[in-house]
C-alpha cells in the first residue's frame, strides 16, 4: 500500500538560486516522518518536490535522485501528474474548493480528472474516505453543502479526506495545523496516528512537541544564514533526536538556543 | 473606510489634547452652515431681482459663491484660519459633487421625458418601411434586431478570443511574449471607435469591393473595442481566484488544463460573466463604428453578411440629423438603448451577487 | 487507478506505473489547450497589426497623391494633405484639453468626496451612479448636449461675451451655442467617469498609516487630504488624466451632434463655425465620400490613431512608473 522514498544527494534551485542543498534521506513506508527546522530552511521546498509540486513555480528545478520504490520520480518518462497521483498533499491553509458540495470536494480527485464513476461507488469513496478522515460522523447528514460551511479543522480534515480518496501511497502535509485552533490540531494529530497504518506521510511542521507526538523519526533542516542554501542537518528516531542529537545545532534548536 | 467616521464634523469637540493649552476650542454651531446657506439663497435671490435676472441656475450660483465665501468668513472669525480653509475645502468638494449631478439628473430626465412621447409597443415592433415626412408612424423593430444581431456577433468573436487571452495571460504567459501581448492590449484599449470603423471598413472594402456593407463589418469593428475590455476583466477575475485552489487541484493529480477549466474558470464564472456583459454593454451604444461601416436601413435585414443594417444608435443620430418627428423618434430611440444598456447591467450584476462563490473572497 | 475496488486490504498494493497510460490523452488536451490559448494571444498580435497595415494601404493613396488631385474633392480646401490635416488635430486637441480642464478638478472633487468625505453607504452607490454615467452611449451624450445643454448654455455664453468679450478667448459669441465649449462641455461630462473612477481608486489605496499620522497631528480634513491623499495620489491623477484624454480624442458623436464645424486654427472658443474633430469629420464626410476622398479620410483617421497611441502609452508609463515607486501595490 505505502511506498518508501530514497532522496541521494538531492539539489533544489529557483532559477539561478540554490535552495536547498544536496538531502539524502530514506523515508520509510508506514511511518511518520516530520520535517523540522528554523523558517526558511527550505524543508517545505524539499517537501513540495517529493510530489513535484515545486514545479508550479516557474524556473524551479531539481538535481539528484528521489527513488519511490526504485522509480525515479524524476525520472525521463515520468509524468509530473502521474507522481501527484501517487503522492497526495495537505496544505497549511485548509483549502477546500469553493464551488463545490463536501461530496463533490472527496470526489474532486476523481470528477476533475474527467473519470466516471458509478453512484454507489461514488458513495463508498466518499464514505470511505470521510470515515478514513474522523470526518464522516460530522458531516454525512451534509454531504451536499459547501465545503466552505465546515469550520477550519473540519475544514482540513475534509482536505485529508480528498486527498486519501485517490489512494495515495504516500501523504505529504506542509503545516496542516498551522492555521488550527489546538482542539483541532489534536483532532488531525488523532488522525496522522491512525492514517499512518496505511500511507507514507511526511509532514512539515514548527511545532516541536507536535513533531515528537506524531512521528516516528525526525530530520532536521537548517540554514547557515540568508541566501544560503538550506541544507539536511541529521536525520533519526524521533525519541534520540529529541533526547540525544548528534549534531550540537540540532539539540540547540530543541532546547531554543536558535532558530 | 471612510474619514467622515474618524473625524465627525461635531462643533464643539475636545481639540488636541497634546498642545495642553486648551481642551476645547470655538468652533462654528451645527445650525451655522445651513443658517448662512439660507440667508445666501436669499441674498442672491433679492441681489437678482433687483438686477431683473432671476432664474434658477443664477439664484443657485450666486448662493453657492456667497455661501462659500459666508462660511469661509465666518470661520476665518470664529474658528481661526485653519478651519476656516477646512470649511471651504468641504464646500468646494461637495459643490463639486453637485455640479456633477446636474448632467447626470438632467440626463436621465430629458431621456426618459422626451423619450416618452413616441416610446410605446407599436414604436418598438414597427420598422420605416413607407414613413416619410411628418408621419409620426414608426419605429425601431429593424434597429433593434439590427444592434442584437451584431453585438451577438462582436460577442462570439471577442468572448473566445479575450477569455483565451485572458487565461494565457494569467496561467501561461512567461517572458517577452507576455508581455508583448500585454502591451498591445493596452494599445488596443485605446484605439478611438471611428478607427476600429475605418478598419472594417478598410479590411472588408479591400477583399469585396468598395460598395461592401454589412452588419459582420460592424461586428469585426465593435470586437476589436470589445476583446481588450473582456481581457482585462477576465485576467481580474483568474487573478482573484486563490493560488491555494490550483495547488489543491494540481496535488491530486489534475493535470494543469483540466484544473484551469474546471477549478479556476468554475470559482471565476461569475465575475467572468459579469465581465462580458459590461463590455457588451460598453460596445452595444458604439455609434460612430456603425455610422461608416454598416450604415442605415428601413427594414429588417437579418443577413450579417449582406446589405446594410439599422442599429439603435446610428438610427438615433439619423433621425435626429432629420430634424422634425425624427428628434422624437431620437430619443425614444435613444430612450430604447438606454432601457437595454442598463437591463444589461442589471443582469450582470444580478449574476455576480448570486453565483459568486460564497468563500472566494 | 482511482478506486476500482471499494475495500482496502492493509497491504494490496495496487498495479499503475508512474507513466500512467491516460497520459497520451491528458497531455493531447492539454497541448490543444495551452495552444488555443496561446494561439488568442497571437490573434491579439495579428489584430493590431492588421489594423495598422489596412489603415495605411487604405490611405496610401491619399499619402502619395498630389495637391491638384486632392483639390479635386468638393470638400478639401487646402493645398496639401498636412494642410488639410492640420487644423483637424489643431481642433481635435482643443476640444480634448478643453474637456480635460473642465473634467479634472470635478472628477477630484468627485473623488475626494467618494472617498473621503462621505459616509461609506452612500460613498457606495455614489461609485454605482458614477459608473452608471460610463455605461450611457455616447449618442444619448450627443443628443442631450445637442437639445438639451445647447439652450440652457446659452445665456452663460451670451453673459460671458458680455463681459469678458474683450478677452479674445470669448469674443463674438453666436447663438445657437454651436462652438467648441460647448462640445468641450459634453466632452468632459463623458470622460468624467473614468477620471473619477481611476482616482478614486487612488485616494482609496493612501497608506493608512499617512492619514492616522496626520490625524494625530490633529489635521482637519483638508490638511489631511493635502498632506496625506493628494501627494499620494498626484500621479494616478495625471494617468486619469491621460486616459480621459485618450477618450476625449477618439470621441466622435458629442462634437458631431454639437459643432459647427469649421477648419481654423482659432482660439475663438465660443464662435460658431471655427472648429472641427478629426473624429467628427470622418463621421459626417464618411458616407458621401468615395475613391479618394476615402483614402483622405482613412489618413486622417491614422493620424488620430497616432495621437490616442502616444496619450495612452504616456498614461501607461506614469501608472508602471508609479507602481515601480511604491513598490507595495
Amino acid at each position: 500500500m505505502s511506498k518508501r522514498i530514497d532522496v541521494t544527494d538531492l539539489n533544489v534551485y529557483y532559477g539561478d538560486f540554490l535552495a536547498v542543498e544536496g538531502v539524502t534521506m530514506a523515508i520509510e513506508p508506514r511511518q511518520v516522518t516530520a520535517l523540522i527546522g528554523p523558517s526558511g530552511c527550505g524543508k517545505s521546498t524539499f517537501l513540495r518536490t517529493l510530489n513535484r509540486m515545486h514545479e508550479v513555480i516557474p524556473g524551479a528545478r531539481v538535481s539528484g535522485k528521489a527513488l519511490m520504490d526504485g522509480v525515479d520520480l524524476y525520472g525521463a518518462g515520468v509524468d509530473p501528474v502521474a507522481v501527484r497521483r501517487q503522492v497526495g498533499m495537505v496544505f497549511q491553509r485548509p483549502n477546500p474548493f469553493p464551488t463545490m458540495s463536501i461530496a463533490d470536494n472527496v470526489l474532486a480527485g476523481v470528477k476533475l480528472n474527467n473519470r466516471r464513476i458509478s453512484k454507489s461507488d461514488a458513495a463508498s469513496v466518499v464514505e470511505q474516505s470521510l470515515r478514513g478522515a474522523n470526518l464522516w460522523n460530522e458531516v454525512k447528514d451534509r454531504l451536499d453543502r459547501p465545503g466552505s460551511s465546515l469550520s477550519g479543522g473540519q475544514q482540513q480534515r475534509l482536505c485529508i479526506a480528498r486527498a486519501i480518496a485517490v489512494q495515495p501511497e504516500v501523504l505529504l502535509m506542509d503545516e496542516p495545523c498551522s492555521a488550527l485552533d489546538p482542539i483541532s490540531t489534536l483532532a488531525i494529530e488523532d488522525l496522522i496516528n491512525e492514517l499512518k497504518e496505511q500511507f507514507t506521510i511526511v509532514i512539515v511542521t514548527h511545532n516541536m512537541q507536535q513533531a515528537a507526538r506524531v512521528s516516528d523519526r525526525t530530520a532536521f533542516f537548517n540554514i547557515a544564514g540568508t541566501g544560503k542554501p538550506g541544507k539536511l542537518i541529521e536525520i533519526d528516531d524521533t525519541g534520540t533526536i529529541f533526547s540525544t542529537p548528534s549534531v550540537p545545532a540540532t539539540e540547540d534548536y530543541i532546547s531554543g538556543r536558535s532558530g | 473606510m471612510s474619514l467622515a467616521t474618524a473625524t465627525p464634523p461635531v462643533p464643539t469637540r475636545p481639540r488636541s489634547l497634546g498642545r495642553g493649552v486648551q481642551t476645547s476650542r470655538r468652533r462654528l454651531p451645527r445650525w451655522a452652515p445651513w443658517s448662512i446657506l439660507g440667508s445666501a439663497i436669499l441674498l442672491s435671490l433679492a441681489v437678482l431681482t433687483l438686477a431683473d435676472a432671476t432664474s434658477v441656475p443664477s439664484v443657485l450660483a450666486l448662493a453657492a459663491v456667497v455661501y462659500a465665501g459666508g462660511i469661509t468668513v465666518t470661520a476665518l472669525v470664529v474658528e481661526g484660519p485653519r478651519w476656516a480653509k477646512d470649511r471651504l475645502a468641504t464646500t468646494v468638494v461637495i459643490g463639486a459633487f453637485l455640479v456633477a449631478l446636474i448632467p447626470l439628473v438632467s440626463l436621465l430626465w430629458i431621456v426618459v421625458a422626451r423619450g416618452l412621447r413616441l416610446f410605446s409597443w407599436d414604436f418598438l415592433t414597427t420598422d420605416m418601411v413607407g414613413v416619410f415626412g411628418s408621419m409620426t408612424t414608426g419605429g425601431v423593430q429593424h434597429a433593434i434586431v439590427g444592434t442584437l444581431l451584431i453585438t451577438a456577433a462582436a460577442a462570439v468573436i471577442s468572448v473566445p478570443i479575450g477569455l483565451l487571452t485572458a487565461i494565457y495571460l494569467v496561467e501561461y504567459g512567461r517572458g517577452p511574449l507576455a508581455r508583448a501581448i500585454t502591451f498591445l492590449v493596452d494599445v488596443m484599449t485605446g484605439i478611438p471607435s471611428i478607427v476600429a470603423g475605418l478598419f472594417a471598413f478598410a479590411l472588408f472594402t479591400l477583399f469585396f469591393g468598395p460598395a461592401y456593407r454589412a452588419g459582420i463589418m460592424g461586428a469585426v469593428a465593435l470586437s476589436l473595442l470589445m476583446t481588450p475590455v473582456v481581457i482585462r476583466s477576465v485576467e481580474e477575475m483568474l487573478r482573484l481566484v486563490p493560488n491555494e485552489l490550483r495547488e489543491a487541484s494540481l496535488a491530486l493529480g489534475v493535470p494543469k488544463w483540466l484544473t484551469i477549466l474546471k477549478v479556476v474558470l468554475r470559482t471565476a464564472v461569475a465575475g467572468i460573466v459579469t465581465g462580458i456583459m459590461l463590455a457588451v454593454a460598453r460596445v452595444i451604444g458604439e455609434t460612430a463604428p456603425l455610422l461608416i461601416a454598416v450604415g442605415m436601413m428601413t427594414k429588417t435585414n437579418t443577413n450579417l453578411f449582406e446589405g446594410r443594417m439599422a442599429t439603435l444608435p446610428v438610427f438615433a443620430y439619423n433621425e435626429y440629423s432629420k430634424g422634425g418627428v425624427g428628434i422624437d423618434r431620437a430619443w425614444a430611440a435613444a430612450l430604447t438603448l438606454i432601457v437595454i444598456v442598463m437591463l444589461l447591467n442589471l443582469i450582470a450584476r444580478f449574476v455576480s451577487s448570486k453565483f459568486a462563490p460564497k468563500a472566494a473572497r | 487507478m482511482v478506486v476500482t475496488s471499494t475495500t482496502r486490504t492493509a497491504d494490496g498494493s495496487r498495479s499503475g506505473g508512474l507513466a500512467a497510460p491516460q497520459r497520451r490523452v491528458a497531455d493531447l488536451g492539454g497541448r490543444i489547450f495551452s495552444g488555443f490559448s496561446l494561439g488568442a494571444g497571437l490573434v491579439i498580435l495579428a489584430a493590431l497589426a492588421a489594423v495598422s497595415i489596412f489603415l495605411i494601404i487604405k490611405a496610401w493613396p491619399a499619402l502619395t497623391a498630389s495637391g491638384a488631385d486632392l483639390a479635386e474633392i468638393s470638400w478639401f480646401k487646402s493645398d496639401s494633405l498636412l494642410g488639410y490635416v492640420g487644423p483637424l488635430i489643431f481642433g481635435t486637441l482643443l476640444a480634448s484639453v478643453l474637456a480635460l480642464v473642465l473634467a479634472v478638478p470635478v472628477s477630484i472633487g468627485i473623488a475626494l468626496f467618494i472617498s473621503h468625505y462621505a459616509p461609506r453607504r452612500l460613498a457606495q452607490s455614489l461609485g454605482y451612479v458614477v459608473d452608471l454615467l460610463a455605461a450611457i452611449p455616447s449618442v444619448v451624450y450627443g443628443l442631450w448636449g445637442a437639445l438639451w445643454l445647447l439652450p440652457v448654455i446659452n445665456p452663460v455664453f451670451t453673459w460671458l461675451s458680455d463681459k469678458l468679450g474683450f478677452i479674445p478667448l470669448f469674443a463674438d459669441y453666436q447663438a445657437p451655442a454651436k462652438n467648441i465649449m460647448s462640445a468641450s462641455v459634453v466632452l468632459a461630462v463623458m470622460i468624467l467617469p473614468i477620471i473619477t473612477a481611476v482616482t478614486r481608486e487612488v485616494f482609496l489605496q493612501t497608506p493608512r498609516l499617512h492619514e492616522e499620522a496626520a490625524l494625530a497631528l490633529g489635521a482637519t480634513r483638508w490638511e489631511l487630504v493635502r498632506m496625506a491623499v493628494l501627494p499620494f495620489g498626484r500621479s494616478g491623477i495625471i494617468s486619469a488624466s491621460m486616459l480621459g484624454l485618450g477618450r476625449a480624442l477618439g470621441e466622435t458623436m458629442a462634437v458631431l451632434m454639437v459643432i459647427s464645424p469649421g477648419f481654423l486654427f482659432s482660439f475663438h472658443l465660443l464662435k460658431p463655425g471655427q472648429h472641427q474633430t478629426i473624429a467628427a469629420n470622418i463621421a459626417s464626410q464618411f458616407p458621401e465620400a468615395s475613391g479618394l476622398s476615402v483614402s483622405v479620410l482613412i489618413a486622417t483617421g491614422l493620424a488620430l490613431f497616432v495621437i490616442t497611441f502616444v496619450v495612452n502609452m504616456a498614461a501607461r508609463w506614469v501608472i508602471a512608473r508609479r507602481k515601480d515607486f511604491s513598490g507595495a501595490n
